[in-house]
């Protein structure tokens, strides 16, 4: 027994004296990144290639903790880069200007969210922006209960609703673009913040609508039926869309379609190691594609390069918080 | 004749109770086993993670929970049993004792998120520890230390007192008898306890992910000061992403985990028999 306690002993003032550091720096060779977890199986496939090309630099870390979380974090000098499923908000904005913290806006990727449905559902081929709010607006909550009051045309069954959780960047975007504001929609639908189990809930039940990010449709394909969207506008497409690679690129699926971002700290851009690991966000959409999401075009690839070289610090998004009916050209227009 | 019979019965829902709860824990593992034995290899094991599930693995998941681990051991034991000791034996039967005692049993019901907090601000942010192992086990140990030091005290409580008189009439001081007689007649319960304390503490997902635990890292911990993830972490990570072959993986991890939880416990039972032995 006194061995146990003589080795824990040392173990402890091992532990204890082992150096100090600077307040929450981040190392000085090691690259940090945390934040959405949207965003996050790109950072993690791009960290991981970085990792295999460059084995005398330690792999960059990747941490979810959501957009806002990573901001915070971020903010405070503690990590390299953050992650975002929306443009920074100026509560964040203010925040990383109080701590002197300056930083590089650049798109990476594009994400869609898709409405999804039973494949049994023979009657839902096409939903409108308008009857989704209808469906998810706080109002609705106790009244919409079935098909029918939704679309006359509709059955007159019970409707049952799978959604993102409340404290997901996907359900903060999903209720802007449909209910027109961030976090407000009707309580009593399913939700999780865990994907998988949305998709579960749809495929197991005929009556339910749901929304989902679109890679995880894309990996489901026989267990769920996609619901084309009509935002009624015309100069966007006419009609209903499909959610696909093609139609969120072409800024025609709106507006469930939102660009990612990546956010890099003005100190750390001027570290080499954190030039080649941005770089391969710019040189490596083939990745993007891989796990699951829409790349950008190469056009905007080339001016993110371009505002990163040049170290343009600031965002394109001084409102912050969600954007709703981001089309590239919008995007491209903001960037310029 | 009725109370016999009664006697009976319990006998016969206490057994059913217990096959119950053993069909459950079975039923489970079946369950984990038939989706993830498969992808049990020695790659799965030495790998890192990738974007690909085939190719991922779990080596910098598992150091990181065995180090987390180990150092919370190291921290939260002597601290523990120390503070067990003090309020046993050296400690008066005061009001402040007597607050300080129901604090302890209080603490031991905090949710662990809440320590996740407190390790946040205290650990990652006050001491400057940043997103360490060190940060991780410090606030892992203090989760931990209310139920070691509450089970120190019962295991304490139960040497009878005719050792520690036996003791002090041989002319031994206060330390003598703590250390030579009372410890080690009580180190099997103490054991007991530290190893249910450390079992709670290597599946803990909340607070290490609140200190901002990492998800994507592509090395084993190297350090007191290393970034680091652990097993709860890379499994809950696995689980929620969309393909297929991510739940596989997931399967598989908690099948390592569970032997790793299996190990322990062992290791605790091999150690508490030693420490009978000796005794007899």
């Amino acid at each position: 027994m006194r061995h146990a306690f003589v080795l824990a002993l040392a173990v402890l003032t091992a532990a204890c004296g082992g150096g100090a550091r600077q307040a929450g720096e981040p190392s000085a060779t090691l690259i940090t990144v945390d934040g959405s977890s949207t965003v996050f199986p790109i950072s993690e496939a791009m960290a991981e290639e970085f990792g295999s090309a460059n084995p005398d630099v330690r792999t960059p870390t990747v941490g979810i903790s959501g957009t806002g979380g990573g901001f915070q974090k971020f903010c405070r000098g503690e990590t390299d880069i953050s992650n975002a499923s929306r443009p920074i908000r100026p509560a964040e904005i203010e925040a990383c200007r109080k701590a002197g913290i300056e930083y590089i806006e650049l798109p990476i990727a594009y994400d869609g969210l898709a409405i999804v449905v039973n494949p049994k559902n023979a009657w839902a081929t096409h939903v409108t922006v308008g009857e989704l709010r209808t469906l998810w607006a706080p109002e609705a909550q106790g009244k919409i209960a079935r098909w029918n009051q939704v679309r006359t045309a509709w059955p007159n069954r019970d409707v049952r609703l799978f959604g993102a959780g409340v404290d997901s960047g996907t359900y903060d975007y999903f209720t802007e673009a449909i209910v027109g504001t961030e976090g407000a929609s009707r309580g009593d639908f399913t939700s999780s913040e865990d994907d998988n189990v949305i998709v579960q809930g749809v495929a197991g039940d005929e009556l339910a609508l749901g929304f989902l990010p679109l890679a995880y449709v894309e990996q489901n394909r026989s267990r769920l039926k996609l619901v084309p969207v009509d935002d009624g506008k015309r100069d966007n497409g006419a009609g209903p869309i499909t959610p696909s690679a093609e139609t969120v690129r072409n800024g025609t699926y709106q507006p469930l379609s939102r660009p990612l971002f990546i956010y890099v700290s003005r100190k750390a851009a001027d570290r080499p190691e954190v030039q080649q690991f941005v770089e391969m966000f710019f040189s490596r959409p083939d990745l993007v594609r891989e796990v699951g999401y829409i790349e950008l075009t190469l056009q905007i690839y080339e001016l993110a390069r371009k505002h990163f070289a040049e170290r343009r610090i600031g965002t394109a998004f001084a409102e912050g918080g969600s954007q709703v009916g981001m089309t590239l050209e919008a995007l491209l227009a903001r960037e310029r | 004749m009725r109370g016999r019979a009664l006697d009976r019965a319990f006998q016969v829902l206490a057994l059913l109770v217990l096959c119950l709860a053993l069909a459950a824990l079975g039923a489970l593992i079946a369950d984990v086993w038939r989706d993830g034995a498969a992808r049990l290899s020695w790659d799965f094991l030495t790998g890192f993670p990738s974007r690909r599930a085939e190719n991922a693995g779990i080596w910098h998941a598992l150091t990181g929970s065995i180090f987390v681990i180990v150092v919370t051991a190291a921290l939260a034991v002597p601290i523990g049993v120390g503070a067990a000791i003090y309020l046993e034996e050296y400690g008066t039967r005061s009001v402040a004792a007597r607050v300080i005692e129901i604090n302890i049993a209080n603490l031991a019901a905090v949710p662990s998120i809440i320590y996740g907090l407190l390790g946040l601000g205290l650990f990652v942010r006050a001491l400057a520890m940043g997103r360490s192992v060190l940060a991780g086990a410090s606030t892992l140990a203090l989760l931990v230390l209310p139920v070691i030091i509450l089970s120190t005290r019962e295991a304490l409580r139960a040497v009878p007192p005719s050792i520690r008189e036996g003791s002090y009439a041989l002319g031994a001081t206060k330390w003598q008898t703590v250390w030579y007689q009372v410890l080690p007649v009580a180190m099997p319960g103490i054991l007991t306890g530290t190893i249910l304390a450390l079992s709670r503490a290597i599946g803990e997902t909340a607070p290490l992910i609140t200190i901002g635990a990492l998800t994507f890292v592509a090395f084993a911990p190297d350090g007191l000061w290393s970034p680091f993830t652990v097993l709860p972490i890379q499994i809950f990570n696995w689980v929620s992403r969309p393909q297929p072959g991510f739940q596989v993986n997931a399967a598989a991890a908690i099948l390592v985990l569970l032997a790793l939880l299996l190990t322990m416990n062992a290791a605790a039972i091999w150690l508490r028999d030693r420490y009978q032995k000796k005794l007899r």
